[in-house]
C-alpha cells in the first residue's frame, strides 16, 4: 500500500510536534469507533502541517459529537446543539472565509435531526470537512434506531428496525456535494488519505466514516459491527494522498492508477481495487451506492468528486478578508452618505 | 342636538358646512393585489408634501390577490399619527366589502365609488361621490392589460380635486414612487390628471372634508421603521445576516441588502457583508450564531414563527456567551395567528427565550428613529455583553408609513467588546469565562487568533472558567450568577426610558414600541378634559431603575401594551413586587393599532373603580 511519506523528524512542516495537536483525554467507551477517527484527524492534521490555530473543529449533539474535545486542543472549538452544526459552521465561514474547518456529527445528528442542515450545507457548499461517525445508533441516548440502522437491525432494548436506512453518501451527493467518501473507522489506511484529500478539497467534503458502537450495535449481525464491516468491506481503490510540495512517488503499473488534481494542486492517486469506477461521474457514483446496498456490501473509497462548484464565500461575492476582521471604517460607511439617503426619503 | 345630528340637518337642509380642515383619516378598501398600494402611497406623500402631518396604515390580510385590504391615510394638523377608530371619508373600491365598509361609514361621511358599483346607496346622511372608473381608463392611451392598475390613479385624481390635493404636490410624490422613472411616471400621471379635470368638471362639493398646504413637514421624513432598522443595521457594520422570509419581518433583510449593496462594497463590487437565506430560522439563528463566535456583527430577522423555532439556539447563545442580533417584527400569535396584524405579544418568548434560567436583553424601538438607532446600537450591545440582543418591532412600526425626524449618524464609535489578540493573551493568559473585570463580562478570543493558548472550546453544557466541561454543582451555579450578573448589570447602559413627568399627577402610564403616538394623544385628551398624567416609554429589558422610580411617583401606572396577557406589565412586576398593585392593565389583542380613544376609555373606566 502506498501512502505518502512522511516527513521523518518528529516535527512537522511548520515545526510542530504530534502532541501540538492532541486533545483532552477521551471520555468515550473503551473500543469506540470514533476515538480510533479521533486520533487519525490528529495524524493527519500533524501530517499535512496545518496550523491548529487556523483550524475551527464544530460538532453537534452525541458521543461522536463530543469527539472534538479530543483533538486539536489548540484550535478553537464548537460543541452546537443537536442536528445543528452545519448552521453554525456556514456562520463562522461566511465570518471568516480563510479558517479551517472540520465539523464531527454522528448518524444521529445528521441523519436524523439534522438531515435538512446536511443537505443544505452541502447545497451552499461551504468549505468544510464534513465527518459522520456513523455507528447506526444513537450512542448518547442508550441504543435508539437511527435514520442510518439497517432495515431488519435489531437492537438489544429496541427490537426490530422496521425503516430503511438513510444512505448520507447519496444524499450527500444528490444534494451537490463534492467531495464524497466512505469508509470505515477500523482502516486508518484508509481514512487518512481520504481525510487529507478533504482538506484540502474547497467546498464541504464529505465522510461518512462506519464507526461501531461497541455497546450498543456492534453485534455481527450489525452492518455498523467491527466484524460485519471487516467481512464485507468493498475497497474501490488503494487511496494515495500527494501534498503539493511532494512528488508522485507512488509505483503503480501504468493503466491502474488514476490522479485526481485538487485546487490546491494536491493530488489524489487512485489505484483501482475491484470493478471499474469513475469517481467523477455522478452517475456512476449514484448506481454504485445501490448497487452496494442491493448486494450487501460496504463500498469505501472515494465515491464522488467534482471540484467546480462555487464556494458560498464566492456565490456571495466577498470580499477576501474575513469578514470578521475588517476595520470599522468598512464596516460604518461615512457620514456623507447618510446625509444623501435622508435627503431622499424627503 | 349632537355635533353629528347638527351636520347631518346641516346636509339636508344643504346648508353651510363647518369646514374640516387637515384633521381627519381616509379609507381606501380594495382587494389584495389590485394595485391600490401605489396610489395610496402617492396620496400619503403627496400630503406630505404639502407640509400636512400624515400617517399610513395598510391593514392588510394573508393573501397575495385578491380579499379586501384597507389602507387608512390620517392627516392631522395637531401632528397626531395614531390610528383613529374610524374613517369619515371612505373609497369603495372592493365591491365585496362595499355594502360593510357604507354601512360603517360614519354620519356625515363622504363615500367616493366607481360609477358601476351595484351597491344600494339609500343612505341619506352621507355624501356620495361616483367616479367614473371605467370611462377614464378605457381610453387607448391606457393599456389594456394595466386598466385595473391603473384605475387606482383614478381616485387619486378625484381625491385631490374634491380634497383640494395640490396637483404640483401629486405630481412630486408620483416621481418619488417610481424613483423617477419617467416611463412609469407617464403611464401613471394622464389618468390623474384626467380624474382631477373630470371632477373639476363634473362634481360639485357638497361634503366639509379639505386639506390645506402647512409647513409641518420640513425636515421630515417619511419612511417605515424595516427600512430604517435595514439601514441602521448596515451603519452598525452588520456583516453577516442569515434570515429566513417571514411577514412583517422580510422587508427588513429586503430593505437591508439594497442599502449594504450600494453601502458596504469595495471598489472592485467585492461586498463586505453576507447576507445569506437561509433554509429555516433554526438554520437562521445558527449561522448567526456561528458567525457571532467566529467574529462578526452577526443579526437575523423574524416573526414570532421565527422565534419560536430559535429556541434552543437562543438558550446556547446564551450560555455559550456569542453576540448575536435577532430582530421581531413581531405580529399576532400564538402559532400562525394574523401574520399580518400588529401584536406587541413576543416579550416572554424573547426576554425569556429558551429553556433553563434565561434573561435576554431586549431593545423596544418606539420610533422609526429608533428603529435606524438600534440599528446600529444592537449590534454593539451585543458584542459588549457577548449574547443575543433581540431588537422588538412590529408591523405597525415596521411596515407602515412614519413621518421621522432624519437618520442621525451614530454618535459611537463601533464596539466590538472585550476580544483579546495574540499579544494580549502573550501578556496576559486568556481564562475564557473568568470574571476578571467584576462586570460579568469574561473576554473572549476569535478563532484564528495566532496564539497557542488563545483557543477554547464552546459549548452549551457545563463549563468552568476556563470554559473546561464541568458538572461540579458550585461551578455550574457560580457561572449562571456571573451570567444573571452581566445581564442584570445591562439595564442603566441600555438606551434609557423616555419620560414626561407631570407634575401633581397621580397617573402614570407606561409604554413600549409603536403605541407611542396613540399614547401621546390619549394624554393630551386626558389633559384637555382635566385628567393629569405622566409618561414613561420603556426602550430596553432589563429595564432601568428609573421606572421602579416612576411607578413609586404615581398611585396608578397603566401598562399600554398590545397583547392579551399584559406581559410587559408582568415582567414590571415581578421586577418591583413592592408595587405591583400600581400597576394596571391597558392590554388587548385585535390585530388593530391602538387608538387614542381606546386608550382613554380604558383608563377613564378604570379610574372609575
Ligand atoms: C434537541 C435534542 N433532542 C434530543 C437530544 C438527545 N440526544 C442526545 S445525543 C442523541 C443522539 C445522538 O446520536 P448520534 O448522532 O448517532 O451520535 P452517537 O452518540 O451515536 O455518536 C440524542 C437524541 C438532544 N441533545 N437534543
Ligand atoms: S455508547 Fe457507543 S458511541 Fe457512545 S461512546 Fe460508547 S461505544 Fe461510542
Ligand atoms: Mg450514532
Amino acid at each position: 500500500m502506498a501512502t505518502a511519506t512522511v516527513a521523518p523528524s518528529k516535527l512537522n512542516l511548520i515545526g510542530l510536534d504530534k502532541s501540538d495537536y492532541k486533545g483532552n483525554p477521551s471520555t468515550l467507551c473503551a473500543g469506540c469507533g470514533h476515538d480510533s477517527i479521533s486520533a487519525q484527524i490528529i495524524q493527519v492534521a500533524f501530517e499535512l502541517g496545518l496550523k491548529p490555530e487556523n483550524v475551527i473543529k464544530l460538532s453537534g449533539i452525541g458521543c461522536s459529537s463530543k469527539s472534538p474535545a479530543y483533538f486539536l486542543n489548540r484550535s478553537h472549538g464548537l460543541n452546537a446543539v443537536h442536528g445543528r452544526m452545519p448552521s453554525v459552521a456556514s456562520g463562522a465561514m461566511l465570518a471568516n472565509r480563510n479558517l479551517t474547518a472540520i465539523g464531527v456529527s454522528g448518524d444521529g445528528d445528521t441523519g436524523s435531526i439534522g438531515l435538512g442542515q446536511f443537505k443544505h450545507i452541502i447545497r451552499r457548499n461551504v468549505p468544510m470537512v464534513y465527518v459522520i461517525e456513523n455507528n447506526g445508533v444513537y450512542g448518547l441516548t442508550k441504543g435508539q434506531f437511527s435514520a442510518t440502522s439497517d432495515e431488519g437491525q435489531k437492537l438489544k432494548y429496541y427490537g426490530d428496525n422496521e425503516y430503511p436506512a438513510v444512505d448520507l453518501c447519496m444524499e450527500a451527493i444528490v444534494s451537490g456535494c463534492g467531495f464524497v467518501a466512505r469508509s470505515f473507522a477500523g482502516d486508518p489506511k484508509q481514512v487518512r488519505p481520504l481525510l487529507k484529500a478533504a482538506f484540502s478539497f474547497n467546498g464541504t467534503a464529505v465522510l461518512d466514516i462506519i464507526s461501531p458502537c461497541v455497546t450498543f450495535n456492534n453485534n455481527p449481525d450489525s452492518n455498523k459491527s467491527y466484524e460485519w464491516v471487516r467481512d464485507h468491506d468493498s475497497p474501490l481503490h488503494d487511496i494515495s494522498f500527494v501534498p503539493v510540495r511532494e512528488e508522485i512517488t507512488v509505483d503503480y503499473e501504468p493503466g491502474e492508477t488514476k490522479a485526481v488534481t485538487m485546487h490546491d494542486g494536491a493530488k489524489i492517486v487512485l489505484k483501482k481495487l475491484a470493478g471499474e469506477h469513475d469517481p467523477t461521474d455522478r452517475m456512476a457514483a449514484i448506481m454504485l451506492l445501490e448497487r452496494s446496498r442491493t448486494d450487501n456490501v460496504l463500498t469505501t473509497g472515494l465515491i464522488y468528486y467534482n471540484p467546480d462548484r462555487d464556494t458560498v464565500q464566492d456565490s456571495e461575492g466577498m470580499v477576501a478578508t474575513a469578514l470578521a476582521l475588517l476595520p470599522d471604517e468598512k464596516l460604518r460607511p461615512v457620514r456623507s452618505t447618510l446625509e444623501k439617503i435622508v435627503a431622499s426619503l424627503c | 342636538m349632537s355635533v353629528i345630528q347638527s351636520k347631518v340637518a346641516d346636509i339636508l337642509a344643504g346648508g353651510n358646512l363647518g369646514e374640516v380642515v387637515n384633521d381627519f383619516s381616509l379609507q381606501i378598501a380594495s382587494a389584495n393585489g389590485s394595485g391600490s398600494q401605489t396610489s395610496n402611497m402617492v396620496l400619503v406623500r403627496a400630503l406630505f408634501r404639502m407640509g400636512i402631518p400624515v400617517s399610513g396604515k395598510n391593514l392588510f390580510p394573508s393573501n397575495i390577490q385578491g380579499l379586501p385590504t384597507w389602507y387608512t391615510i390620517r392627516c392631522s394638523h395637531a401632528g397626531y399619527v395614531a390610528r383613529q377608530p374610524s374613517a369619515p371619508v371612505v373609497v369603495l373600491m372592493n365591491p365585496e366589502t362595499a355594502i360593510k365598509d357604507l354601512a360603517g361609514l360614519e354620519s356625515g361621511g363622504v363615500c367616493f365609488y366607481p360609477d358601476d358599483l351595484k351597491i344600494d346607496l339609500s343612505r341619506q346622511d352621507v355624501t356620495y361621490y361616483p367616479m367614473p372608473v371605467k370611462q377614464l381608463t378605457s381610453v387607448p392611451e391606457v393599456p389594456r392589460h394595466l386598466r385595473t392598475y391603473i384605475g387606482n390613479m383614478v381616485y387619486v385624481g378625484v381625491l385631490a380635486q374634491v380634497l383640494k390635493i395640490e396637483m404640483s404636490a401629486l405630481e412630486a410624490a408620483l416621481d418619488w414612487q417610481f424613483g423617477g422613472r419617467t416611463k412609469l411616471v407617464n403611464a401613471n400621471l394622464p389618468t390623474i390628471k384626467a380624474a382631477y379635470e373630470w371632477a373639476a368638471a363634473n362634481i360639485t362639493k357638497r361634503d366639509q372634508y379639505r386639506v390645506e398646504r402647512m409647513n409641518a413637514t420640513a425636515g421630515y421624513m417619511l419612511v417605515d421603521g424595516n427600512a430604517a432598522g435595514g439601514l441602521g443595521s448596515v451603519y452598525g457594520g452588520m456583516t453577516v445576516t442569515a434570515w429566513y422570509p417571514i411577514t412583517p419581518s422580510t422587508s427588513l433583510a429586503d430593505e437591508m441588502s439594497a442599502f449594504a449593496s450600494t453601502l458596504r462594497r469595495d471598489p472592485d463590487g467585492k461586498a463586505n457583508y453576507a447576507i445569506v437565506q437561509a433554509e429555516d430560522e433554526l438554520a437562521a439563528i445558527g449561522m448567526v450564531l456561528g458567525a457571532g463566535w467566529a467574529g462578526a456583527r452577526s443579526m437575523t430577522t423574524t416573526s414570532g414563527p421565527g422565534i419560536s423555532l430559535m429556541q434552543e439556539f437562543l438558550g446556547f447563545g446564551y450560555y455559550a456567551e456569542i453576540p448575536a442580533v435577532i430582530w421581531d417584527i413581531q405580529r399576532v400569535g400564538p402559532s400562525t395567528g394574523m401574520p399580518t396584524r400588529v401584536s406587541q405579544g413576543d416579550l416572554f418568548a424573547c426576554y425569556y427565550a429558551s429553556h433553563g434560567d434565561t434573561k435576554h436583553i431586549c431593545l423596544l424601538p418606539g420610533s422609526v428613529n429608533e428603529c435606524f438607532e438600534f440599528g446600529w446600537r444592537s449590534l454593539d450591545i451585543a458584542e459588549q455583553y457577548q449574547t443575543p440582543v433581540f431588537v422588538l418591532s412590529d408591523l405597525d412600526l415596521g411596515m407602515n408609513q412614519w413621518m421621522t425626524k432624519p437618520f442621525e449618524y451614530p454618535t459611537e464609535p463601533i464596539n466590538r467588546g472585550k476580544v483579546l489578540t495574540a499579544e494580549q493573551v502573550e501578556k496576559n493568559g486568556f481564562r475564557r469565562y473568568a470574571d476578571i473585570d467584576g462586570d460579568g463580562i469574561a473576554y473572549r478570543t476569535l478563532p484564528g487568533t495566532n496564539h497557542p493558548r488563545a483557543s477554547y472550546f464552546t459549548r452549551g453544557s457545563g463549563h468552568d472558567a476556563d470554559a473546561r466541561y464541568t458538572e461540579e454543582p458550585e461551578k455550574y451555579r457560580g457561572n449562571l450568577e456571573r451570567l444573571r450578573r452581566k445581564i442584570e448589570l445591562s439595564r442603566e447602559h441600555l438606551p434609557a426610558p423616555v419620560v414626561e413627568m407631570t407634575a401633581g399627577a397621580k397617573i402614570g402610564i407606561i409604554g413600549f414600541g409603536s403605541t407611542d403616538p396613540a399614547i401621546i394623544e390619549a394624554r393630551d385628551t386626558l389633559t384637555a378634559s382635566g385628567v393629569q398624567t405622566s409618561y414613561l416609554r420603556i426602550r430596553a429589558l432589563p429595564s432601568a431603575a428609573s421606572v421602579v422610580d416612576f411607578v413609586r411617583s404615581h398611585e396608578r401606572v397603566y401598562v399600554v401594551e398590545i397583547n392579551a396577557d399584559g406581559q410587559l406589565r408582568l415582567i414590571l412586576q415581578s421586577d418591583m413586587p413592592e408595587l405591583a398593585a400600581r400597576l394596571r392593565p391597558v392590554c388587548m389583542l385585535d390585530g388593530m393599532p391602538f387608538t387614542a380613544a381606546w386608550i382613554i376609555g380604558q383608563i377613564n373606566s378604570q379610574e372609575q373603580k
